[in-house]
């Protein structure tokens, strides 16, 4: 196991640069997870401590080697693949024991490594099946298995639940992340979906079109999102963002489009007048008769949940409630935002106002 | 009682008949019979026939303008005792095997290459096709002049840097005829392998090489272990029909030496025609050529066993 620094990392496909200047600092036997959305540069990024992908500018150490030059075989690293990347001629044993069988390593000792990894991941009855021969869930221990057997330094994940049915995916969710309670090997993780990042991760590290947002853990991503981005893109259904300006004439309040007034808590320190945007999640809101009114189009029950879209001064949100109540599109209810519970960005820079 | 017996046996005999008519009416397989029945006719007239046809007259003492008689293996007992058809025999198989060993690692090793991340890789793909293009013919006469025996451009090229003194008899020596038509042949054969084989490589996931590259893969391992196995299929499919061709070559032979200088690079195919249409023996020249079948269903019995779908091709795929 080791930990993993990132240093100011750049790179350039040609003249374009896809990823500016990245730090992480990944300690021992985290999880990890790098999360955005697609082209934010997550995969080039994992790919380069892969050692797959060469480094234009700043430094990767894995443990306390500097590893730009290391060959990935070199860098004591595994991978999982996004489609698995299964030797399809080979059977289940043989895949995962194929890089000791390159390293040389004596047949009872793959044997035996190969019998642990399987028996972790439950593989012990497909070990002479042939990856044609198995589920997409079987595939994807298999993948697992490959790079458990090579007890690695540092596991590497790319997107490695996108090509499985929703059920499957949120199995899988836990069993990777039971994996790692249990091996405790330093894990990068890189997916798009931020319910996996939530769930799974140790720490988020959220990117974006080649930079990072934030580094946090879930909740403190959650609960106090840095920017408009990590706010809109951690949470699911996505934030409401209302603009607007912060009033401070009598109690703090802001102001949004037509006049409607929402609470705040406190206004944040010189933000008087200033364009803001008003964020709040669609399950802080309550109704109260101090709400402000809103139209109710569309609702949406799950059965846990209900989801209820309404305009607000001509602003679509989303409300969440708990609990179940008989709307219908064209009622006009009351909506209170949780005044402690909500976020307030620069409209221009993005940035968090409040505390 | 026996009558009403034999009746009642008469009429479930009729009913039966009718309800199978009935069945067969409905029955998918017998309207699949209709079906293919053109194809068939088609297959018949234009392969089959042909095929038996040639075989009837090497049972047959028949020339060109006379109808044969059947002698039985008579053509076959007179080819046993004659050198030239053994020596034909002899050339094919050193010319079908020398080429075909070097076609493929020739052809391997340009589809590797054409593999990788080349400058222009459309263009080099294009021309590596050339040999394949031009009419055989065409490319006969060019070595044809090639090799000639006193205008012959490498024996000019060697002479002008002293190798040696006098021109090579190229396609008048035994040897050295030999020599130049395999090396023709693979000229031409060579792109059929080069592509085919190139369509195979890019059927391999590149996934697969990073996780190899991962897995601590060289260069030689990664091709040991994962491109050969994954392209043994496709190798199978292009070798066997490289090997049909170049068995039954006749053009590049006909164009450059006619068989000769002494017969030494006449092949099975070209004896055959000139046995049964210059020399007008269609009996023993359909003899010649019916006596390749054996070689031919060889051959292909090698490639159907090693075409049969290897085990990790088989089963469903989950996706």
């Amino acid at each position: 196991m080791a930990s993993v620094l990132i240093s100011d990392v750049k790179k350039a496909f040609g003249a374009v640069y896809v990823i500016h200047g990245v730090d992480i600092d990944i300690g021992d036997g985290e999880f990890v997870v790098l999360v955005g959305p697609s082209g934010c540069g997550k995969s080039t990024l994992l790919r380069m401590i892969a050692g797959l992908e060469n480094i234009t500018v700043g430094e990767i150490r894995i443990g306390n080697r500097v590893v730009n030059h290391v060959p990935p075989k070199e860098r004591d690293i595994a991978m999982v693949f996004q489609n698995y990347a299964l030797y399809p001629h080979m059977t289940v044993a043989a895949n995962m024991g194929f890089s000791l069988k390159l390293r040389g390593a004596p047949k009872e000792e793959i044997d035996s490594r190969v019998r642990r990894a399987a028996e972790i991941l439950g593989l012990t009855p497909y070990l002479d099946r042939y990856p044609r021969q198995l589920s997409g869930g079987q595939r994807q221990r298999v993948a697992m298995g490959r790079a458990i057997v090579r007890d690695p330094q540092v596991f590497l994940f790319d997107e490695p639940l996108s090509n499985l049915d929703a059920k499957l995916r949120v199995a899988m969710r836990t069993e990777i992340k039971e994996l790692h309670q249990r091996l405790r090997t330093t894990t990068i993780y890189v997916t798009h979906d931020q319910i996996e990042a939530m769930t799974m991760a140790d720490k988020i590290v959220v990117m974006h079109d080649g930079i990072v947002e934030q580094i946090g853990a879930p909740l403190d991503l959650y609960d106090r999102p840095a920017n408009l981005f990590v706010a809109g893109f951690i949470g699911s259904p996505a934030m409401n963002f209302i603009k607007g300006r912060v009033t401070t004439d009598g109690a703090a309040a802001f102001e949004g489009p037509n006049g409607v007034r929402l609470p705040l808590a406190t206004a944040p320190a010189s933000s008087d007048g200033r364009p803001a945007v008003y964020g709040i999640r669609p399950e802080h809101f309550t109704i109260a008769d101090d709400g402000v009114e809103v139209e109710i189009v569309v609702v949406e029950p799950t059965g846990s949940e209900t989801q209820v879209f309404a305009s607000l001064g001509g602003e679509e949100i989303v409300a969440v409630f708990r609990e179940r109540h008989p709307f219908k599109p064209g009622d006009r209810i009351r909506l209170k935002p949780n005044p402690t519970l909500v976020h307030l960005f620069d409209e221009t820079t993005g940035k968090r106002l409040n505390a | 009682m026996a009558d009403i017996a034999l009746d009642h046996k008469a009429g479930t005999l009729a009913a039966r008949a009718a309800a199978a008519w009935e069945r067969l009416k409905v029955n998918r397989n017998w309207l699949g019979f209709w079906f293919m029945l053109p194809a068939m006719a088609f297959l018949i007239l234009f392969l089959a026939y042909p095929l038996g046809l040639g075989i009837w007259i090497s049972f047959t003492d028949a020339r060109i303008g006379r109808a044969g008689e059947f002698i039985g293996l008579e053509n076959y007992q007179w080819l046993t005792d004659d050198s030239i058809f053994w020596l034909s025999v002899f050339n094919t198989l050193l010319y079908t095997a020398v080429a075909s060993v070097f076609k493929f690692a020739i052809g391997l090793y340009l589809a590797l290459l054409l593999n990788k991340n080349l400058p222009f890789k459309a263009i080099l793909r294009a021309l590596v096709l050339i040999p394949f293009i031009v009419p055989t013919v065409l490319s006969a006469l060019a070595f044809w002049w090639i090799f000639d025996a006193q205008f012959s451009i490498v024996s000019w090229a060697l002479r002008q840097l002293g190798v040696i003194e006098q021109n090579i008899n190229f396609l008048g020596d035994a040897n050295w005829a030999r020599f130049c038509v395999i090396f023709a042949n693979i000229w031409r054969g060579v792109p059929f392998v080069a592509i085919t084989l190139l369509a195979g490589l890019q059927t391999v996931q590149p996934s697969l090489y990073e996780a190899a590259t991962i897995d601590g893969a060289t260069r030689w391992q990664m091709f040991r272990y994962i491109t050969y196995p994954l392209l043994t299929p496709i190798i199978a499919v292009v070798m066997t029909f490289s090997v049909l061709f170049t068995f039954t070559d006749f053009q590049l032979i006909w164009a450059m030496t006619r068989g000769g200088p002494v017969n030494a690079t006449h092949l099975m195919a070209t004896l055959s025609y000139q046995r049964a249409i210059i020399g007008g023996y269609l009996g023993e020249g359909a003899a010649i050529s019916s006596a390749m079948i054996p070689f031919l269903l060889t051959a292909i019995m090698i490639s159907w066993f090693g075409l049969q779908r290897r085990k990790w091709q088989h089963g469903e795929a989950h996706d």
